[in-house]
């Protein structure tokens, strides 16, 4: 588990080019009254906290398998230099993101969800680049389809500063993977809860 | 043009830029005007600021693309030539279903002397996008808008790391993308427009 007064730290540090990231978590707290009704309509994400607490903890599981994975590729040696480098980089990307969303859950009250334990067949190059971009693919779009439901501007802001974040990392490794940066077209497709939570079943044990 | 202006204009780039440092300080035009109109907040307003930020991609990729064609840049000039007037489309069928009336296109002008400079430029404008749409979609109450200008905000996301791999810098400069407001963005393009 992140140590939580030291990821914030850095998260402000990181986002304190814009006076309303700045404020992200700072306001978290503030906003964690609002966040707690869901109007009554019962989400996937609830299974992980009310509101926005339980979008926080989804997006945080998600993001702890995505530090896995690059902590296993990374290990691999399947990938060399350049390549090698940009995977380090995404991998430390992700645990920022993990230390973020932890902090933030714990800002609003809410206790952050347990690191999943993970297994990946990591093969060979084209298959450990073909998970990378399934996960990244399904992280993006799983940031995308909670932006409807986010009660929190603040949340909001965060979730957003991640989400083009995770774009970045899929259009990478597709160019690496020698697919579209844009599979789906101008418009980016969601994903929800239930969906993604399916299809990342396969790499969580136990 | 009063040198307060210039100055201020620069620390705001400054300030939007700092973030990782990774942006084009280049996008500073010297020829900031105090104010460009335009406030309100409303939905629409917020869809039509995104929408001249649009109309600005479209016009410098369909510019773009008519010298690179054929070259070693069709592709990837060819495939934001082709998507970002669908981000034009989409934004102007989100204003109208709230009842309110796309702004008509600027007139606008691209200076670069070679494909690197293209690139560069390209680079900035994809970055800057990013940083738009993180910091305009928190403002949209309408959720169907907030999803339609979020789904194209990752798409900026994912154009922004192809160009930068293609320059050579890394696709994904930060954990986090930081956010700029209005006024930043408005800086940006300024001097863009005609």
């Amino acid at each position: 588990m992140a140590k939580a007064p030291v990821s914030r730290r850095k998260f402000m540090a990181l986002t304190g080019g814009s006076a309303a990231l700045a404020a992200v978590l700072a306001a978290c707290g503030n906003d964690a009254a609002t966040t707690s009704s869901t109007g009554g309509v019962t989400s996937e994400t609830e299974q992980f906290g009310k509101g926005d607490i339980g979008i926080l903890n989804y997006a945080l599981t998600l993001e702890y398998l995505e530090t896995a994975f690059y902590k296993d590729v990374i290990k691999s040696g399947l990938f060399k230099g350049a390549d090698l480098e940009m995977m380090r980089k995404f991998g430390s990307e992700e645990a920022e993101h993990v230390s973020a969303l932890a902090a933030a859950v714990k800002q609003m009250g809410g206790t952050p969800a347990p690191a999943p334990k993970t297994k990946f067949a990591l093969k060979n190059k084209k298959s450990a680049l073909e998970l990378a971009s399934t996960l990244e693919g399904l992280g993006a779009a799983a940031y995308l389809g909670q932006m409807p439901n986010i009660q929190s501007p603040s949340v909001l802001a965060s979730a957003l500063a991640i989400h083009s974040v995770e774009a970045r990392h899929a259009s990478a490794i597709n160019s690496l993977h020698g697919e579209s940066v844009a599979p789906n077209g101008a418009l980016a497709r969601p994903a929800d809860a239930e969906t993604v939570l399916k299809l990342v079943e396969p790499f969580i044990v136990g | 043009m009063a040198s307060g202006d210039l100055t201020r204009s620069e620390v705001i780039l400054k300030g939007a830029f700092a973030a990782g440092a990774v942006y084009g300080v280049g996008t500073a035009g010297p020829f900031v005007r105090k104010a460009l109109a335009v406030a309100g907040g409303s939905d629409v307003d917020t869809l039509n600021f995104a929408l001249a930020f649009e109309q600005m991609e479209s016009a410098f990729y369909k510019g773009a693309y008519a010298k690179v064609r054929g070259g070693k840049l069709d592709l990837l000039i060819g495939l934001l030539a082709d998507y970002e007037p669908q981000h034009v489309t989409a934004l102007a069928a989100a204003i109208k279903q709230l009842g309110g009336k796309p702004a008509t296109a600027p007139k606008f002008d691209f200076t670069y002397s070679d494909d690197a400079g293209l690139l560069r430029l390209a680079q900035t404008i994809e970055d800057t996008a990013v940083g738009a749409y993180n910091g305009l979609i928190p403002l949209l109450k309408d959720k169907e808008a907030l999803a339609t200008a979020a789904a194209i905000a990752q798409v900026e996301g994912r154009f922004a790391a192809m160009v930068r791999q293609r320059n050579g810098v890394a696709p994904a400069p930060d954990a986090f993308d930081p956010a700029l407001d209005e006024s930043q963005v408005r800086v940006a393009m300024k001097p863009f427009i005609q």
